[in-house]
């Protein structure tokens, strides 16, 4: 049961975090990871761009991580979880950060969410997707 | 000699440890979720398991990305908890079980299931909040927990039925243990959700019902779902879904299905629980 990586990219509106994504984001997730540490944590807030830069990511990792830029974050290999660390060191939730990535504000989306939440329809593949965006 | 009795299905979001820890189990949006946990937690009162199965997944909180073991059996005598970015869980120590784990790990390599054993490490939402769930608020757990841990994190996550037959070595290797103890298996995550990208927030309760269903009726059927299908229909995080199938071969052909429920949302999740117990 291979899987090809074309049909990983034909989800609309989703990053699947697979090997080769794993791969490019390695260094941006063991940044991610060392927020589980409350010093780090400090550390990060007190001055992001210093405390960034220790870990070898790319510029434009470290840029996406500077701005909050949450799916750019997802398509550079950042894995969901991991990016919750840092939404966490913002004081922020779980549920803040999928709103910001679906371009609602926090209220729209638990609002959807309160209403049974996403439908699939229209969102399995992105032919399904094509003039709905 | 060791019998796993029941299986336990649940979901293991972590805004409902948050709301339990938080006191915040009273308010309008998490009264439903709460009361439909209430049946589970006192048949779990009632059936007392000495000890836990808890197949689950980190989430960047044991592993980091240096090593992802597919399927990793926690042998420790104790689990500490991590502190995901906000804090620790204000919630007991879990205790392991390393003797039983041991066995376990002897007799599912020579099954030909490849355990990583892990010796040290601290255990996150997705095994705590079932605890939580099903057994309350204790000042200490009352049964060991032996932690499976399993990657659905990095694609390809094992497969369905990659997990079923885990689950089917799992029950042999428990019976061959000697000693009178009442085992209970959990599987955790899911149901339909998805944390991630512009498609964030979907749910499918048409697939979340179905899969409850089968798992009662139909886990044949259930292990042959391919995995692209759990992403494209019930969300990049439904992948979770396979570890309800390791607690379902855990259990032999035939079960009762005892409590169900189902309910829409916990934060972005759709929150199943169900529960299933071994018949002769």
């Amino acid at each position: 049961m291979t899987q090809n990586i074309e049909e990983y990219e034909d989800i609309p509106g989703t990053w699947v975090f697979d090997a080769q994504r794993a791969r490019k984001g390695y260094r941006l997730n063991e940044f991610l990871y060392s927020l589980m540490k409350a010093e780090n944590r400090k550390e990060f807030l007190a001055d992001e761009r210093t405390y960034t830069s220790k870990f070898g990511m790319s510029d434009e990792q470290q840029n996406a991580v500077l701005n909050r830029h949450w799916n750019k974050l997802l398509e550079l290999g950042g894995v969901s979880y991991a990016l919750a660390k840092l939404a966490f060191t913002d004081g922020k939730s779980y549920q803040f950060m999928a709103s910001q990535m679906t371009g609602m504000t926090e209220k729209e989306y638990v609002e959807m969410m309160v209403a049974g939440g996403r439908s699939p329809d229209g969102w399995r593949s992105k032919s399904e997707r094509k003039g709905k965006d | 000699m060791a019998k796993i009795i029941a299986g336990v299905g649940t979901s293991h979001t972590p805004a409902i440890g948050a709301a339990i820890d938080n006191g915040k189990a009273g308010e309008p949006y998490w009264v439903p979720l709460f009361k439909g946990y209430e049946p589970a937690k006192k048949w779990m009162a009632e059936t007392k398991p000495d000890v836990v199965i808890m197949v689950y997944n980190d989430h960047v909180n044991a592993f980091d990305f240096k090593i992802i073991p597919t399927f990793g059996l926690g042998c420790a005598e104790e689990f500490k908890i991590a502190d995901e970015g906000w804090g620790a869980r204000p919630v007991p120590v879990v205790k392991g079980y390393p003797e039983l784990a041991s066995h376990m790990i002897q007799s599912l390599v020579l099954d030909e299931f490849d355990m990583t054993i892990v010796n040290e490490m601290q255990v996150d939402h997705g095994l705590t909040t079932p605890m939580s769930l099903l057994f309350g608020q204790p000042k200490a757990w009352p049964c060991r927990v032996i932690p499976l841990a399993v990657n659905v994190i990095q694609y390809p996550a094992p497969t369905g039925n990659r997990c079923y037959m885990l689950g089917k070595a799992i029950k042999k290797a428990v019976e061959a243990w000697d000693e009178d103890l009442k085992v209970v298996i959990f599987g955790t995550g899911g149901m339909s959700h998805q944390i991630q990208g512009p498609r964030a927030g979907l749910v499918n309760s048409k697939f979340d019902k179905a899969f409850l269903d089968g798992l009662s009726n139909d886990p044949e059927r259930l292990v042959k779902i391919p995995p692209l299908e759990y992403l494209r229909d019930a969300g990049a995080e439904a992948i979770e879904l396979v570890m309800w199938l390791m607690m379902r071969g855990a259990l032999g052909d035939k079960v009762e299905e005892v409590y169900r429920f189902y309910h829409v949302p916990a934060s972005s999740t759709a929150v199943g629980t169900i529960i299933l117990e071994a018949r002769p």
